[in-house]
């Protein structure tokens, strides 16, 4: 029965946190391994195919598209985990009540969760930032509050078989008081699901962000993201495959390498699996 | 002097889709500091919702309608829902069944153990750690320092047990509630783990009820008895009486199942003698005596009225009409050993 064993013999699991790890550094190195400043114009170079140059090409300003790539992951990182974060802290909170209290309480939280499940998300967000600047900020937030349902149910799910376990009441027989058996003694018995809701999360706030980012509403330029690089690849696919190629390949790569991840940390904190 | 713990007349009932049972219905017992009263009865009698009303820890669905509880001068019924959380652990505490699962299985034992000591008492974690390591000392275990860093999944059920009790014995309670304590365990650990609860409860002066359905251990480790059967306590002595003269029928049937008896080899192929029937549904109570459709010696008046416990002798209460009035008059009945 130990987690590491049983992550490190799962391949794809160790692959998706390579993935991970290798996006970590990226974008904590980002101005030491970008080749050129992001921002840097230079019309006598725009839409340069790939070189050695330009690993990735040029934009159709001339800046080069590696860098900023290495510069948009940063991007992606930050709106992935403080979106999530946000969600995962919404969610516990009301699935932990939800599950716990059990009754009106729980009726209440849970049609208020399947209220905000019938809004579609996507629609909402956009409905949401065009009333807002679409700044970075408003992105992780808006994110992070329309992603918290999915959390909030598994959470609830997990509480409620693990309430009646004779350990919650054995906790409440030497007098623990009801907040100190959700944090202290149910929730981390809830953090396997958790952590996997938010490995997942991740990956589809790095999504939404890109497809926001394309769209034009979500981070602004000149700021690189993987989404407005694909704008521009958008706009010039028949010259310039490469503006639309490599910025996908890397929202792919990375949605697959959190989703091993999450899966991989779900196989191996299974106890069903575990021998 | 006045006792630790006296219950009168308690009724805890349950709400349920069909309709209203009573648990425990019009308990009355009292217990000394430093005596253990076995409450004994088949399951779904009410013995376990006894000991959760004791610790005002009933699920959801049910409360406690009437009665009081006073323990150590107080009525516990009384008290606010944080005064009672204060108790619980502290003066009043309780082991479980099943040891396998009353462990928190992501928190390291040590930290479970000191975690009792710190919700009734203000200490830095440190002390608090030491102060389980002595107390995992206290019951038996060899290397306590070594134990505290392992998860529950590491020890073996005894050893859990074990830990179940340390934390429960970490703050000196006065009354401990053992629910079934040895039921999950092998027949060697459980004389290990009575034993072990009677020197901590003569060394700290403590109170036990002892529940459970096996009349082995109540002749091992009790003083005083009850025996339940569907909510209500039929009969109650000690220990002596009980098993010397019961008088209820239901509890000389539970002493004649007893298997001791028949260890010797001619006694092979000698059926175990059963009660017939099933403990009536909480639903649908006969009307009068709720032994009623089971016991042997039965009359027909029996079902008319419920009987009440009555001293048919000194400490000796029984509820049972052949003894406790003449409504109805059994004939070809007489408890097996002579009364005193």
């Amino acid at each position: 029965m130990n987690f590491w064993e049983t992550f490190y013999k799962n391949k794809l699991a160790i692959t998706g946190s390579g993935i991970v790890l290798l996006l970590f550094i990226v974008s904590l190195l980002a101005p030491l391994l970008a080749p050129y400043d992001p921002g840097q114009i230079d019309l006598k170079n725009v839409l340069a195919s790939p070189s050695w140059n330009n690993l990735f090409g040029t934009d159709q300003l001339g800046r080069d598209v590696l860098s900023r790539m290495i510069w948009g992951a940063r991007i992606s990182l930050k709106v992935g985990f403080a979106a999530t974060g946000l969600a995962i802290i919404i969610g516990a909170i009301l699935g932990a009540t939800a599950g716990y209290y059990g009754g009106w309480v729980d009726a209440v939280i849970m049609r208020f969760v399947d209220i905000m499940l019938c809004f579609p998300t996507f629609f909402l967000i956009l409905a949401v930032i065009a009333f807002l600047e679409p700044s970075i900020w408003n992105i992780m937030i808006i994110i992070g509050l329309t992603g918290w349902m999915g959390v909030t149910r598994l959470v609830r799910a997990d509480f409620i078989t693990l309430r009646e376990r004779d350990f919650v009441k054995a906790a409440r027989t030497i007098g623990a008081s009801d907040l100190r058996i959700i944090f202290v003694h149910i929730l981390p018995n809830a953090m396997a699901s958790i952590l996997v809701a938010a490995t997942l999360g991740i990956a589809g706030a790095i999504l939404t962000e890109s497809a926001l980012s394309f769209l034009g509403i979500g981070v602004q330029p000149p700021t690189p993201s993987w989404g407005n690089i694909l704008t521009a690849g958008k706009d010039n696919i028949d010259i310039a495959w490469w503006l639309s190629l490599y910025p996908g390949l890397a929202i792919l790569i990375t949605v697959v390498g959190y989703n091993l991840l999450g899966e991989g940390i779900r196989d191996s904190l299974d106890p069903r699996l575990i021998k | 002097m006045p006792h630790l713990l006296e219950i009168i007349n308690l009724r805890t009932v349950f709400d349920t889709a069909k309709g209203r049972i009573s648990a425990v219905d019009g308990v009355t017992l009292s217990l000394n500091a430093g005596d253990t009263l076995g409450v004994v009865g088949e399951s779904g009698c009410g013995k376990t919702m006894l000991a959760l009303s004791i610790m005002n820890l009933i699920p959801a669905n049910g409360k406690i309608v009437s009665g009081e509880m006073i323990f150590a001068g107080k009525d516990l019924l009384k008290l606010s829902a944080e005064e009672m959380r204060r108790k619980r652990g502290s003066e009043i505490a309780m082991i479980f069944q099943e040891p396998m699962t009353s462990l928190n299985p992501v928190l390291r034992v040590g930290e479970q153990i000191a975690e009792a000591i710190r919700l009734h008492q203000k200490l830095p974690s440190k002390e608090a750690m030491i102060l389980s390591t002595a107390q995992l000392r206290e019951v038996g275990i060899d290397e306590p320092e070594k134990l505290v860093r392992d998860y529950p999944h590491q020890l073996s059920g005894g050893m859990r047990q074990r830990v179940m009790i340390a934390m429960a014995m970490s703050c000196h309670p006065q009354l401990l509630l053992a629910d079934e304590p040895t039921t999950a365990l092998d027949v060697t650990i459980q004389a290990q783990i009575l034993d072990l609860i009677s020197n901590l409860k003569e060394k700290n002066n403590m109170a036990v009820i002892l529940i459970t359905h096996d009349l082995g251990i109540i002749a091992r480790a009790a003083k005083n008895v009850a025996v339940m059967y569907a909510g209500k306590i039929v009969e109650t002595s000690t220990v002596e009486n009980i098993f010397d003269h019961p008088f209820h029928p239901y509890t000389l049937g539970l002493i004649e199942s007893m298997p001791a008896k028949y260890t010797a080899s001619s006694d092979r192929g000698i059926y175990l003698k059963t009660i017939p029937g099933n403990v009536p549904s909480l639903y649908n109570l006969p009307s009068g005596c709720r032994f009623f459709d089971r016991c042997t010696v039965a009359q027909k008046e029996c079902n008319k009225q419920e009987p009440i416990l009555t001293e048919v002798e000194q400490d000796h209460f029984v509820s049972c009409w052949k003894y406790t009035g003449n409504i109805p008059k059994h004939d070809g009945y007489e408890p097996q050993s002579k009364p005193r």
